[in-house]
């Protein structure tokens, strides 16, 4: 979230889209009926199913899944057509009038430089003109075809709503509808929240989806201010931090990369990292890369890691292929190219798509260990439960071994929330049996795997048996230790560098924040953007001060966001170019004529001119971007992919199927459904309900007697169609799989009429398994493909083929 | 006295039979503290509060456990009620139907109590011990990284790249947590790396 859940009681427009807060946030969501009541706010709900968030909206439109950047790109048409632009913020504040290089354009569904065979783009002309300055060239005037705004208007524009409603199925006077309320945002003083979850992420373009209701966001002037925002609801409870922290195959904390084998030493690492501003004064805080990525090195190996070595870059492992996501793992797991996997509270065998990829994988490895509080089925993927986990127990050879983890509920340490805010939670129970935390296992792991290293040598030990781990039990580090680690020290004393008579900070003591960190080895900080998180004012996440001053719904005092305590990202937007609130009746921070202050830290440097300094300090231009050069693989702006499993053709790309540079391992081309396919002819999608929580809860008997049975959700026309009855049992089957469920014929799905032709969706929801209290059933990862987003392989869950058939019920 | 109790200070002093006196405080006499001894003491008053947050989705709405026993004493401790937290921002005390049965969740009957092994072609787990199960472990890991550990690429680069075991990450473990295995993860050179964020 660039926002925080507090802060939706600020807006004027809720629009959420890709997402059921009501059922899968409920208490957030309750900012939302608080923003309704005592501002009259208005609540859109775009979506395949009538949910419980569309039954409390003002205005509810349905939309067949997969389209959304079709729906969106209409709406930013409506906008631009109809001047629905808050103009001053586009100007200043975006891209827009930066000329794009010659050669650039998008045609028949592809954009310049497409290269079939590696499904991938030269994207060399998907760049600014540079001056002879060195800078961007911009058009203030905004009247030089090339420039962004032009190429953006006239990409756009051929989304007019009769489109729309053939691609999205969405009637044309609803689409019309939500995008004159959308557009009516387009005001300084009217402001819009966008609350998305994984209905726009689980696509094979989800990014662009997301990109899509960011570059209308960006059109309206909503990024930045208070009710404002792009408010990606995370599924869980802490995956924001486990990003953050950069548990991903590509990631080293705080968003930076790891090296691929092309960046052969540090100097080529660095030189493709940095970030000279694209526009005179501009901040482009990713400069500071250096001093970041240095301070990381310092914290692995600590000591031996020394300006000589390169702060042991070479010890970080280099990538040959964009990443070893878990796609990618079970890929290879499956191609009998892995050994062993750990997972650590995470269940793929109901997470990941293709479960029957996923069962052939997991038993072609020689190892394989868990670590849950709780008993889970990738533990016991071994184990025959009839249909339910169909295995041949005795010809799979796998050794597993089970660790059993505590449960927050005894364990100690930080969460990270949707809106970046760092929440202490402390331990209250004694763990079952002889469960243990997961730094205590973590810990053990390592120091076996040391000592095996230490006395018995092996392949290039230096950095494991070099680790940083200097904690006072080795077997079992604190949560403060650590939290101090990722916050980070000083190892010499640091001096103010335009004035060296100046201590900044002691030697031996914790950073105040990142702005303190360095590059020539003096600081070490684990993850830079929670630097600030445990400093030597003590533990900012454990801080529990509910005040916040005229009530802003800020509460600076309350834990520790990240950065720096930053509320609301990107706020120095929410003023105009003199520096002063756009709606002053929501002011944020406001340039004083000496600095920025507020009721939040303000995103830009304190003394920063408001009229010199670009409000997005992340990017090297200063702006935001409305089209985003080559940072994503399928395109600068979004286009209309339909899903590789589709109900219809790419109606404005006829020849082009799914999105064209979504990576597809081999096999897996072969188990998708043609497009229009008759075999398999309805869209089904995934969902939670809200009484359950993912696969956790069918442990919890209470929940578990509140929704305990696996079903499938079907319109009432398609079950007469079909002769399916209410509570009847059916099939459902893809090209990959095949469920038995109970039917819920419901009013809540409706039949969508898109390019002239019924689209029937089957809804399936996610709980159901073989272990735990409730009863024993499927999930839609038995017939999902096996496909993820172009950019960052979120596998597509929403949008999938299936058929289904009424048959006879089980015998009880 | 504090005038500055927060909500949920005050719930709690109100229901612990202290509120007869608090509210003796504002003037109100000694009706009200005749009045507060005929009530029960509240169920919870001998027990320890500690504060947490929610593990499910990332609202993180606030939550109070009440114990018995109190693990900072060195006790052990049994969780016999969690509910809201009233001071909460989020929240204000309000949970969802999923937040509301954590303490089943806490006492699910499918929580693992002890490291368990499946050995190869066997159709059950059998109880291991801690030393033994994570020494095979460490054994395991070992012998595959020995075997597959890649110091430089067909270019001869240096790589150190670590890709036949792999690392599946969390969705619920402590920022904490991510960083003792980021670092065990990453110094092994292991590349097949993800976490729970994308389901």
């Amino acid at each position: 979230m660039t926002n925080s859940w507090t802060d939706i009681k600020n807006t004027d427009l809720v629009v959420i889209m890709g997402g059921n807060a009501a059922e899968a946030h409920p208490c957030g969501f309750k900012w939302v009926t608080e923003a309704k009541a005592n501002r009259g706010a208005k609540l859109i709900v775009v979506d395949p199913r009538f949910t419980r968030s569309a039954s409390v909206a003002d205005f509810y439109a349905p939309i067949r899944q997969g389209t959304d950047i079709a729906f969106l790109l209409g709406v930013m048409n409506y906008c631009i057509q109809n001047d629905k632009v808050q103009w001053d913020y586009v100007k200043a504040f975006t891209n827009a009038t930066y000329i794009v290089k010659d050669g650039f354009e998008y045609k028949d569904g592809l954009f310049t430089g497409y290269i079939e065979a590696k499904r991938d783009y030269d994207k060399s002309t998907w760049e600014y003109v540079i001056g002879d300055d060195g800078y961007a060239v911009v058009d203030d005037t905004l009247t030089n075809p090339r420039c962004v705004w032009n190429l953006l208007k006239a990409h756009v524009s051929v989304y007019v709503p009769e489109l729309v409603e053939r691609i999205c199925g969405t009637p044309k006077d609803k689409f019309l509808k939500v995008a004159e309320m959308i557009s009516e945002m387009s005001s300084p003083t009217k402001t819009m929240t966008s609350m998305y979850a994984l209905g726009w992420t689980q696509h094979s373009k989800g990014s662009q989806n997301i990109r899509s209701m960011a570059m209308l966001q960006l059109i309206l002037g909503n990024i930045g201010v208070r009710g404002g925002g792009m408010n990606a609801l995370r599924g869980h409870s802490n995956i924001q931090g486990l990003t953050d922290v950069g548990l991903m195959s590509n990631l080293l904390p705080g968003y930076m990369t790891l090296p691929t084998e092309k960046e052969v030493d540090f100097d080529a690492y660095m030189s493709t990292r940095g970030f000279k501003p694209l526009r005179p004064n501009q901040m482009s805080y990713w400069q500071n890369y250096k001093k970041f990525f240095v301070s990381f090195l310092k914290s692995m190996w600590g000591a031996a890691a020394t300006p000589e070595n390169h702060f042991a870059y070479d010890w970080l492992p280099k990538l040959d292929v964009p990443g070893y996501d878990v796609l990618r793992a079970f890929e290879l797991m499956n191609q009998g190219k892995m050994t062993g996997y750990v997972c650590q509270g995470f269940n793929p065998l109901l997470a990941v798509p293709n479960r029957k990829k996923l069962t052939d994988s997991l038993s072609k490895l020689k190892f394989l260990v868990t670590m849950d509080p709780l008993d889970t089925e990738t533990s016991r993927f071994w184990e025959n439960h009839g249909d339910f986990n169909d295995v041949e127990t005795a010809q799979i050879q796998t050794e597993v071994i089970q660790l059993p983890s505590t449960c927050f509920a005894e364990d100690e340490g930080s969460l990270t929330n949707s809106g970046r805010w760092l929440q202490w939670h402390w331990p209250g129970g004694t763990p079952p049996g002889e469960a243990k935390t997961d730094v205590w296992i973590m810990a053990q792991i390592y120091s076996r795997l040391k000592e095996l290293y230490r006395r018995e040598g092996g392949a290039f030990p230096d950095p494991i048996v070099n680790l940083n781990w200097s904690y006072a039990d080795p077997g079992d580090p604190t949560a403060e230790e650590l939290a101090k680690e990722m916050n980070g020290r000083t190892s010499a004393t640091l001096y103010d560098p335009t004035d060296p008579s100046k201590v900044v900070v002691e030697a031996g003591k914790l950073l105040p924040s990142f702005a303190a960190l360095r590059d020539d080895g003096s600081t070490s900080s684990g993850c830079w953007i929670y630097s600030g998180c445990f400093n030597e004012n003590g533990n900012n996440m454990a801080r529990r001060d509910t005040s916040d001053p005229d009530e802003t719904g800020a509460y600076l005092k309350w834990a520790f966001a990240w950065p720096v305590n930053r509320r609301i990202l990107y706020n120095r937007a929410s003023a105009d170019l003199n520096g002063k609130a756009w709606d002053p009746s929501r002011k944020l921070i406001e340039w004083d004529g000496q600095k920025w202050a507020g009721y939040d830290v303000p995103d830009i440097a304190p003394t920063a001119k408001p009229s010199e300094v670009g409000p997005f300090i992340m990017n090297a231009e200063g702006v935001s971007r409305l089209f985003a050069r080559g940072m994503l693989r399928d395109g600068p702006f979004p286009a209309h992919y339909e899903p590789f499993e589709s109900p219809l053709a790419n109606i404005v790309a006829p020849n082009v199927r799914g999105n064209p540079v979504a990576r597809v391992f081999k096999g897996d081309f072969a188990q998708f459904a043609e497009p229009a396919s008759e075999e398999f002819p309805y869209a089904a999608t995934s969902y939670r309900l809200t009484e359950h929580f993912h696969y956790w809860t069918k442990h919890v008997w209470v929940n578990a007697v509140l929704q305990p049975e696996f079903f499938v959700e079907i319109s009432e026309e398609l079950a007469k169609e079909k002769g399916i009855t209410k509570g009847g049992w059916v099939r459902v089957w893809s090209k990959r799989g095949s469920v038995r469920a109970k039917a819920v014929v419901t009013k809540r799905i409706k039949p969508l009429i898109c390019d002239g032709k019924p689209v029937h969706v089957v809804g399936i929801p996610l709980h159901w398994g073989f272990m735990g209290a409730a009863k024993k059933g499927f999930g839609p990862n038995s017939l999902t493909p096996f496909v993820g987003d172009a950019n960052i392989e979120t596998p597509e869950f929403k949008a999938f083929l299936v058929n289904i058939e009424p048959i006879a019920g089980p015998v009880a | 006295m504090n005038m500055e109790l927060s909500r949920r200070q005050f719930l709690a002093a109100a229901g612990a039979g202290v509120a007869g006196s608090a509210l003796g405080a504002f003037g109100f006499g000694a009706v009200e503290s005749a009045h507060a001894k005929a009530i029960r003491d509240f169920k919870l008053v001998n027990t320890t509060e500690t504060r947490n947050t929610c593990p499910y989705c990332s609202v993180a709405c606030g939550i109070i456990m009440y114990s018995k026993g109190d693990l900072k004493k060195g006790e052990s401790a049994e969780i016999v009620h969690i509910e809201g937290d009233t001071d909460h921002p989020t929240n204000r005390g309000t949970l969802c139907p999923k937040g509301a049965a954590l303490l089943n969740f806490v006492k699910a009957e499918t929580r693992l109590k002890y490291p368990m092994i499946r050995k190869p072609g066997s159709d059950k787990f059998e109880k291991v011990s801690w030393d033994d199960a994570l020494d095979r472990i460490a054994r395991l890991l070992k012998d595959d990284r020995d075997k597959n550990f890649i110091q430089r690429n067909n270019d001869g680069v240096t790589v150190n790249r670590w890709t036949t075991t792999g690392f599946l990450a969390a969705s619920a473990t402590t920022n904490e947590t991510a960083w003792a295995t980021y670092k065990v993860v990453r110094s092994a050179g292991m590349l097949v790396f993800d976490n729970q964020a994308r389901v």
